[in-house]
């Protein structure tokens, strides 16, 4: 499993807590949602980087008072044809204001990467052996696009109308 | 019609070269068949019982002589010579290679057509009224939205994996020709007092196995929102429909499950919140849309109805078609002319690669190079000037396309059915070729009048049967086809759900029960004015039901 972030390939940097463990001592984490839950205030207070990891049925609202305070929140594709994370991406980013990094974990296919970058995810777990250049194929894919989304990508209707 | 520009056909040819890709990578095994599916489904290709079928959109049904030569020649390069006009305003290809398919999506490029999205889990072609910008009663030419529609719809990459396959139908006129009612967002145009024009939006329409007739969420949204609205409608679908369970899985069954109030409040919460931002359509590009949809120039005439009525006389033959098949035009001395592809024995809705060019030519003589098709499986020239009506009726005769049932007994929809389709339980087409050869007495058919039998090979009723006056579906007992007969649907303004007559009947005595139904109908009715749907809506199912199955319902197998 590679990890794409920006266009590039990075490493991941966040640990997962095992259930019913205790809070780490340190370093960025990437809990599920009832750890944080748990632990919020004392992670507010620390300040050291949280991520939180959504699975498919937890809507992000839960996070919504929370998005100044989370550098991280993985998306969870349980599969490729559960859509539901892209109208979750776009609510985080344009609803409740989250600026962090918005991963795609999961099932998540190279042939879908454009559509989750439209809606504002930035980095991306994909199974591949060049994952660089898969997701430069898919994104590059297309110069236009119809309608306006989670990205900066201005939309033809706009365009043809300077 | 409307014309690509370069951001159109930019991204139409980038997607063209982005299935290239994906084909070939499914060639070389590095895709698997579970991977490639949703990919090859937004390019309108299924994987069906004997080959590949491909589905090529035509948008809202409006079609240029140009694009149908296209289509002819792919039917010839790449199929076996015809093509099938669908129930969705489309065309499907049944006999197609895989490896052929980025070809054949090229070559449509280079008319301004496309596959995207005819398949697959999300919005797909949008259908409109056949008769848009020519019929005399619309108010409002319904293609600039569906253009705008489309344009938002295509690649929209919030709603590429919905829970479910997701269909918009538009109409400007207030008889419904576009069956609005039974998809999952039906649009009605009106006018406010002021003669401006707003959308009454349908949410919830469908058939398949849970057939609802959509239910109004609003009863006015300026046209300039449109897209919003339909965006906060998607979202709610795209977060809270059904995943769990196919057939569980489209709107109408949230809707339901909601109820219509609390599905419109969350409707609005999320309207409210992107109102009046990206999504509000800009004025300029509505007028840029709008300039191809201005009428042609008609010539200035009058309507020539005594001259008509004494062809008519003359020639009962072109009386008969002039009765059945031409339909009123907004512009004096001109005509809407619908061509059936339902001739007696025919499959409904097929027509040859060496017809489609004939048409084409008939298209360009008679018709300012346009045609419609219509989600009854016909074909529309929508200019002709009524002078030359006898002469183009002569040469529909010729090709067989004359046949003067539009809108009667036999003008019949059918799904492809088991000769074709994965999914269905019995054969529709030979039924309706039953039905068609039963049927063949112009006289009595016209006596008759307005009735619409419509077939489905299974329950996902992808031929209407739910509406039809008459319903036929194809189910399988035992590994025998039986057909479960239906009355009373309509998919008209006044939509409604058939009533089931009773158990169902092996396709021989099918033709039979339909002809007792009728006769029981013509017994019945109070004038020949009555049609088949006002007089069972009168009389009830009970004397049709004694009329197919005698006074003690005898039980069959099915």
């Amino acid at each position: 499993m590679a990890l794409i972030r920006n266009g590039f390939l990075a490493a991941d940097g966040y640990s997962p807590v095992p259930a019913d463990a205790p809070l780490p001592a340190t370093g960025p984490l990437l809990l599920t949602l009832p750890q944080w839950q748990a632990w919020r205030t004392e992670l507010i207070e620390r300040g050291t980087p949280v991520g939180v990891r959504l699975a498919s049925d937890e809507h992000p609202e839960a996070l919504a008072a929370d998005t100044n305070h989370l550098s991280l929140i993985a998306l969870e594709f349980p599969s490729f044809r559960d859509g539901r994370a892209y109208s979750y991406a776009r609510l985080l980013r344009d609803r409740f204001g989250y600026t962090g990094e918005l991963r795609a974990v999961g099932d998540v296919l190279p042939d879908q990467l454009l559509y989750m970058q439209r809606v504002g995810f930035d980095a991306f777990e994909i199974d591949s052996n060049d994952p660089v250049a898969d997701y430069e194929d898919a994104i590059g894919g297309f110069s236009v696009v119809y309608q306006p989304s989670g990205d900066e990508r201005v939309p033809a209707l706009r365009l043809r109308h300077g | 019609m409307y014309r690509y520009d370069e951001f159109d056909h930019q991204l139409v040819t980038e997607r063209v070269e982005q299935f290239r890709k994906q084909v070939d990578r499914r060639l070389a095994g590095k895709l698997t068949e579970d991977q490639f599916k949703p990919l090859r489904l937004m390019n309108g290709l299924y994987l069906q019982l004997h080959a590949y079928m491909l589905r090529v959109n035509v948008p809202y049904g409006v079609l240029s002589a140009r694009q149908l030569r296209k289509l002819a020649d792919i039917a010839r390069r790449y199929d076996r010579g015809y093509g099938h006009f669908t129930t969705r305003q489309n065309i499907q290809y049944n006999w197609v290679s895989l490896a052929d398919t980025p070809d054949i999506l090229a070559d449509l490029a280079t008319v301004e057509m496309n596959a995207m999205q005819s398949s697959g889990n999300c919005v797909r072609n949008i259908t409109a009224d056949p008769f848009a910008g020519r019929a005399r009663d619309e108010i409002e030419d319904p293609r600039v939205w569906c253009e705008l529609i489309r344009q938002y719809s295509i690649l929209n990459p919030e709603f590429a994996y919905l829970p479910r396959k997701f269909k918009i139908a538009v109409t400007g006129a207030p008889n419904d020709r576009a069956a609005v009612g039974v998809h999952d967002i039906g649009l009605r145009m009106h006018h406010d007092a002021d003669g401006r024009p707003g959308f009454e939006v349908l949410v919830g329409g469908g058939q398949g196995r849970t057939p609802v007739i959509g239910k109004t969420i609003r009863d006015w949204i300026e046209p300039e929102e449109i897209l919003a609205y339909i965006e906060a409608i998607l979202r709610v679908y795209n977060l809270h429909g059904r995943r769990d369970n196919l057939y569980k899985a489209r709107i109408k069954i949230l809707v339901n499950a909601l109820g219509i109030d609390k599905f419109r409040e969350m409707v609005d919460a999320e309207w409210e919140a992107i109102r009046g931002q990206g999504l509000t359509v800009p004025e300029a590009e509505q007028a840029r849309i709008a300039q191809y949809f201005r009428p042609p120039a008609w010539a200035s005439l009058r309507d020539i109805d005594a001259e008509l009525e004494l062809q008519a006389t003359a020639d009962p033959a072109f009386g008969a078609w002039l009765n059945s098949n031409v339909s009123a035009h907004k512009a004096p001395g001109y005509a809407i002319v619908s061509l059936s592809l339902k001739a007696p024995g025919r499959e409904p809705g097929d027509l040859s690669a060496d017809k489609m060019d004939a048409v084409a030519t008939l298209a360009d003589l008679y018709s300012l190079g346009e045609l419609r098709v219509t989600h009854r499986q016909n074909l529309v020239l929508p200019d002709v000037r009524q002078a030359d009506l006898k002469e183009l009726f002569r040469e529909l005769v010729s090709l067989e396309l004359a046949t003067p049932n539009i809108g009667l007994l036999t003008d019949m929809i059918a799904c492809p059915g088991l000769d074709y389709c994965a999914l269905a339980n019995a054969r529709s087409i030979p039924v309706a070729q039953d039905i068609s050869r039963h049927f063949t007495a112009v006289d009595k058919l016209q006596e008759i009048g307005a009735l619409s039998i419509n077939i489905s090979g299974c329950m996902n009723a992808c031929g209407h049967h739910h509406v039809g006056n008459i319903g036929i579906l194809g189910v399988d007992k035992k590994g025998k086809e039986f057909f479960q007969i239906t009355l009373g649907g309509a998919s008209d303004q006044n939509a409604t759900l058939g009533d089931r007559l009773g158990p169902g009947l092996p396709q021989a005595e099918v033709p039979g029960a339909i002809e007792a139904i009728v006769d029981t109908y013509l017994a019945q009715r109070e004038s020949e004015q009555e049609t088949f749907l006002a007089t069972y809506r009168r009389v009830g199912i009970d004397p049709f039901k004694t009329a197919v199955y005698g006074e003690e319902p005898v039980r069959r197998v099915a």
